[in-house]
């Protein structure tokens, strides 16, 4: 007898939760596989995948730099998420993020002083949120769908880095070459543990997350996001503007993404290069489900996720697996965590019992009955 | 070898078990070719499971069901089909975006060529008094000729048994009257038909015997002709029915809501838009709309309460001009609405009954304090909802869609009659709620409106806006008619009303003249 | 002339492989699924095909390996929304962001590869008329076959019992259902389809546009087939055209230099991207059209009860 899928009464709270440790440790069997196919001894791969990376004061500092980022946008995107906004262009709009810092950074290139740093991040937020502004405007007022816009604007917005790159951004003294010149002190993050790259922004980052959690959960604004995403009518009945909710929900994750840039070119990149982000963006999104669209689900996921990278680094120079590793391993985990999302509102039965199976039926098609007028 | 039999449907003991719910219980029915059977019963009351074991949708868990004699597993829709055995449901399953021809197609088991198709449909429809354009989308139709269609779809496979499914629900009295010369002529052509229905004097109209259930199990099996609706209501209803009680004269108060020369364009393309709304209600009365569904009724009650905007004076509370506000600033000024589809627009189905309670009442209640939402204030606010209006649910967190509709009814009503607004828009009430909740939420209503609330109820259910309005009307095609005290209304001038024509035209043979379902010999 | 008759061959070759993909997410999309994850496939089709070539050396088996290889990415989302109900718009992001990376994992060994490019099909006598025969009887097979398509779709579409099902499974999976029809089967098979052509797509790239393997090398022409379906009002005579405008597009970019342009090569890069943006924005616009033409169950999840 098949499994047989049952809707249950109301959504499994505990599934909400396990979900996602279930499809980690599926991912991980996966990828052993994966490893196997290879030909690489799975033990070895894991190890320098998921263990090594972390096994040191420095490895866990190198964790918190690669997640700050992924908090950052994590956090922004699970607002728009919840609300039906789906802004997949978080990548474009760190990209803005950066080349608007960085512009800051090199025009305050022979000064120095401590407003520098503040406008750096000031500026990047702006310029990821011009970014998504763009989304917001073309949703609201054309009605354009905001996943092909968002993700059109950036290419569009990574192009425009490496024009400028290859243009008035480039390094005078660079010998031509595509980047810009290393930022001046003074718009460098501080480091917040000597000998390590770990700095400022992971600070902004957590901070970012006790903010997101208090505005989803007990303010209107989170209350209205909720609403939107469930219902869009009801929100409408109560008087909630769906336009306002999709402007807000870009803009902020427009500016964090933005903010992420600026700290990541005034961090631990310190120029501006043609490629500032290894897709932190999109791995957002997936650290955004993983989360359970919840800021301090956001935090973890952000981590396990920034462990992939730094795995994938590690397992390329240890291993000389490719780098590609690690999006293969993001895919999966956002696959298996889909899939394990099914037993929050259903359970599975391998029994044949007919009368069970029927229930959830005449159920749903109550339910679409009713929506047919 | 089975003996010949002079019944085409006979079905013995049937039994369907759901979680916690004993649907039907050992039912018996018998029906012979030519006739029209009855089957009558409350909301709940197992009509449906049983005619969906009929035709194969549901799996019965005992019962014998024997057809032309013989009996028969009846595995599958398609199955029934072949057996003979048609269906119209109450919700139609039409692709909107399909042309009639099509859709007649897909529901036919062995398809013909879409022009064969085409003359078969025109001939059936010419036939039997069902006028339908083959080559016209769905989405341009009426609700009475998408009716059509399912009943086209039927015929075209020659059936012996046509199962219907509260056919009238949506259809003016004048249409109703329509639809039942086309099925007597069907029975004397040797169709049985077995006609789902809970209203009696439809029954007492058409129908030969009648078999009634109630809480799933069979009361009886009667002729119809030796009934009364009152011994035929007994019986369904299980204790003799409450006399008929007019609503005495309402001691009318001020003027609270008024809408003057409303006009809204629809925003659907499909929707309709409303034109020259006039309409009073004062405090201490219940106005009723009636109306066929699809005519606009959607568009007021959200033109009335915000969700739409007009221009200001077209929409006055208590004598200030407010067409241009939207909810909220309308809330805070006393108005409460129900919207007719509850999840997804009354409530939000994924969210707690918590914050279900806190959508609409947050501003009045001040539920929002230092710019933080007070949760425990709001989980009282619901748990109080809960009480005042017997919500059956095991708490407050629960999402509102585990709910059922009647239980998440209450629920809607309840969040906004706790508010104690000045003026309540309501539409459609007790739609698919059962009998115990629909008989509170009336009541409810009347005793908003004691307390001097001014309310308007949007309904397409005749029998429950004459039992609790004091004054009608009716909409159509988004133009609304006069309003008539509750006195001078009979079921055939509502029946004009809903369908645009005005009673000033009328002389009054026309309106008394026509015996629309008072037929009752 | 000679100008001319390159820029329309650069525009055929540019709008093959949107037109594939786009074919394969309308009759996707017509069936009422929304798959985002066209670029994962598209991009899982190119080093499948190319690696397919380089192996067996053969550009039929190379356009079958893609057209699978696509439509076991979409048989990845089919199981997960229709079987596991899992939400379309994420699990389509999943397969591109998995596609992507797993193409660029597969494609190691590929890279610096040389392929020749498929052979030109020419149609004896009537390919050495000039112009006309270069530009219409002088293509690769893959241009023939996306032409075929279009009408074969068509024909599927508005003259087959088939299509007629597709369509009122997209219209009203509840009505469908109600009738009989098993809407996962033929949303599944929707969905294959839809990956197959997004495979053949992605192998147009790698086995014809520029014979090579390059990660990422869709460069979002997957979202852009996505766009085009808006674009064309979920109709198939449009997303021809669609597919053709877009590879005009790619005129200006390709022969910017040619025809003395002097604008940066990013530029000129950005075209496609903005001008997906502009079509969007100027079909959807009318939202009451949007209504009228798009499948009404699309994206919608659907239980089936039995």
């Amino acid at each position: 007898m098949l499994p047989r899928l049952i809707k249950r009464q109301s959504p499994s709270k505990a599934m909400v939760y396990l979900s996602p440790i279930l499809a980690l440790l599926l991912t991980l069997l996966a990828s052993i596989v994966l490893f196997l196919i290879m030909g690489v001894s799975p033990s070895g791969a894991l190890h320098a995948f998921f263990v090594e990376p972390i096994s040191s004061i420095y490895g866990l500092t190198e964790l918190m730099v690669k997640a700050t980022p992924l908090i950052l946008i994590g956090v922004a995107l699970s607002l728009g998420f919840r609300a039906g906004v789906w802004n997949i262009g978080a990548e474009g709009q760190l990209i803005l993020g950066g080349l608007f810092g960085g512009a800051t950074a090199l025009f305050f290139y022979e000064k120095t002083g401590f407003y520098i740093i503040p406008l750096i991040l000031i500026m990047g937020a702006l310029g990821g949120i011009i970014w998504a502004g763009i989304v917001a405007f073309l949703k609201t007022r054309f009605n354009a769908n905001e996943i092909l816009t968002s993700l059109m604007l950036s290419y569009v917005a990574a192009l425009l880095l490496n024009l400028l790159i290859h243009g008035p951004l480039k390094d005078p003294d660079g010998f031509n070459f595509p980047e810009s010149r290393l930022f001046s002190d003074s718009a460098l993050l501080p480091i917040l543990y000597d000998g390590t790259r770990l700095h400022l922004g992971a600070v902004i980052a957590l901070f970012f997350v006790g903010i997101g959690w208090i505005l989803l959960s007990r303010t209107l604004l989170g209350y209205q996001i909720k609403v939107m995403g469930d219902a869009p009518a009801a929100g409408e009945h109560a008087g909630f503007s769906h336009s306002k909710i999709i402007w807000t929900t870009l803009l902020i994750s427009g500016g964090a993404a933005g903010l992420a840039g600026a700290i990541e070119v005034s961090g631990p990149i310190g120029q501006l290069l043609p490629n500032i982000s290894p897709g932190y963006g999109f791995a957002a999104i997936i650290v955004a489900y993983v989360g359970r669209l919840h800021p301090l689900g956001v935090l973890f996921a952000a981590l396990l996720l920034a462990l992939s990278y730094l795995g994938g680094e590690t397992a390329q120079m240890k291993l000389n697996l490719p780098v590609a590793v690690t999006g293969v391993f993001q895919g999966l985990l956002l696959f298996f965590l889909l899939a394990c999302d099914v037993l929050i509102q259903y359970k599975i039965r391998t029994s044949k019992k007919s009368e069970s199976t029927i229930a959830p039926a005449v159920k749903s098609s109550i339910k679409s009955t009713s929506e047919v007028k | 070898m089975a003996q010949p039999s002079e019944y085409l449907l006979e079905l013995t003991g049937m039994r369907k078990a759901f979680p916690g719910v004993l649907a039907t219980d050992n039912v018996d029915l018998k029906i012979r070719p030519g006739e029209v059977h009855a089957l009558l019963g409350e909301n709940g009351a197992g009509k449906s499971t049983l005619v969906k074991m009929i035709y194969g949708i549901l799996k019965p868990d005992a019962g014998e069901i024997k057809f032309d004699g013989k009996a028969v597993n009846i595995k599958a829709p398609a199955h029934a089909r072949e057996l003979g055995i048609a269906m119209v449901f109450q919700h139609f399953s039409l692709f909107d975006s399909l042309t009639v021809v099509e859709n007649i197609s897909l529901g036919m088991d062995h398809a013909s060529s879409m022009r064969e198709l085409a003359e078969q449909i025109t001939e059936v429809s010419q036939r039997y008094g069902l006028p339908l354009d083959p080559n016209r989308h769905v989405y341009t139709l009426s609700v009475g000729e998408r009716q059509r269609i399912e009943i086209i779809r039927c015929l075209l496979q020659e059936p012996k048994l046509l199962i219907m499914d509260e056919p009238t629900s949506v259809l003016t009295p004048q249409e109703v009257k329509k639809l039942f010369v086309t099925l007597r002529r069907l029975g004397e052509e040797g169709l049985a038909i077995l006609y789902i229905s809970h209203k009696l004097d439809e029954i007492k109209a058409l129908c030969h015997d009648a078999t009634i259930l109630r809480l799933g199990k069979k009361v009886a099996t009667v002729s119809v002709d030796k009934e009364s609706t009152g011994s035929l209501a007994a019986m369904m209803m299980g204790e003799e029915m409450q006399a008929f009680k007019h609503p005495k004269k309402p001691t009318l108060g001020d003027i609270r809501l008024k809408a003057k020369n409303l006009n809204v364009v629809a925003a659907d393309p499909l929707g309709i838009s409303l034109k020259d709304i006039n309409l009073l209600v004062h405090s201490g009365e219940v106005v009723g709309i009636a109306g066929v569904a699809g005519n606009g009724q959607d568009e007021l009650l959200t033109a009335l309460n915000g969700e739409r905007l007009s221009e200001s004076g077209s929409v006055i509370i208590e004598g200030e001009h407010i067409g241009h506000l939207g909810p909220n600033k309308r809330r805070l000024m006393g108005m409460a609405s129900v919207p007719e589809k509850r999840l997804g627009h009354g409530a939000m189905p994924d969210m707690s009954l918590v914050d279900n309670a806190f959508l609409t009442s947050y501003e009045r209640l001040h539920f929002i304090s230092h710019g933080l939402i007070d949760y425990g204030k709001t989980e009282d606010y619901a748990n109080k909802v809960i009480k005042d209006f017997s919500v059956k649910t095991p708490n407050a967190d629960v999402p509102a869609a585990s709910l059922s509709g009647g239980n998440l009814q209450k629920f809607i009503m309840g969040r906004e009659f706790d508010q104690n607004p000045n003026i309540l828009i309501v539409a459609q009430p007790t739609w698919g709620v059962d009998a115990g909740a629909a008989q509170t939420i009336r009541e409810a209503i009347r005793k908003m409106a004691s307390k001097g609330a001014a309310v308007l109820v949007i309904s397409q259910d005749l029998d429950e806006l004459m039992e609790i309005s004091d004054r009608m009307g009716a909409i159509c095609g988004g133009v609304l008619s006069k309003f008539y005290p509750i006195s001078e209304i009979t079921i055939e001038k509502m029946g004009l009303l809903m369908a645009g024509v005005s009673l000033d035209d009328m002389h009054d043979d026309v309106i008394n003249g026509s015996e629309v379902n008072h037929n009752a010999s | 002339m000679e100008i001319l008759v390159a820029a329309i061959l650069t525009i055929i070759t540019a709008a093959t492989p949107l037109l594939f993909a786009a074919l394969g997410e309308l009759v996707t999309e017509k069936s009422g699924v929304l798959n985002l994850g066209v670029e994962g496939m598209m991009v899982m089709g190119a080093i499948v095909g190319f690696a397919a070539v380089h192996y067996s050396g053969s550009a039929t088996v190379a356009i079958f390996a893609s057209m699978l290889a696509g439509a076991s990415m979409a048989a990845i989302f089919g199981v997960l929304v229709l079987v596991f109900h899992a939400s379309q718009v994420p699990t389509g992001l999943a397969l591109t962001i998995f596609g992507i990376g797993l193409s660029a994992l597969v494609g190691q060994s590929m890279i610096g590869v040389a392929y020749d490019g498929i052979p030109q099909l020419h149609i004896p006598v009537i390919s050495d008329i000039p112009v006309i025969g270069e530009i219409f009887f002088s293509q690769d097979g893959l241009v023939y076959l996306s032409i075929f398509m279009v009408f074969a779709v068509m024909w599927f579409m508005n003259k087959t019992r088939a299509g007629l099902i597709l369509r009122a499974v997209g219209d009203s999976h509840d009505a469908a259902h109600a009738m009989g029809y098993s809407v996962l089967k033929i949303r599944f098979l929707a969905v294959l389809f839809g990956g197959a052509m997004a495979g053949v797509g992605g192998a147009y790239l790698s086995l014809a546009y520029s014979p090579l393997w390059v990660e990422q090398m869709t460069a979002g022409r997957g979202w852009i087939a996505l766009a085009l379906v808006v674009f064309a009002s979920w109709k198939v005579r449009r997303v021809l055209l669609g597919a053709y405008l877009f590879g005009g597009i790619s005129i200006l970019q390709l022969h910017a230099q040619a025809l003395g342009i002097a604008v940066p090569s990013q530029v000129m890069s950005m075209l496609p991207y903005l001008a997906t943006i502009l079509v969007l924005v100027i079909i959807s616009r009318d939202r009451s059209k949007i209504k009228l033409n798009a499948p009404a169950s699309l994206g919608k999840p659907f239980h089936a009860s039995r």
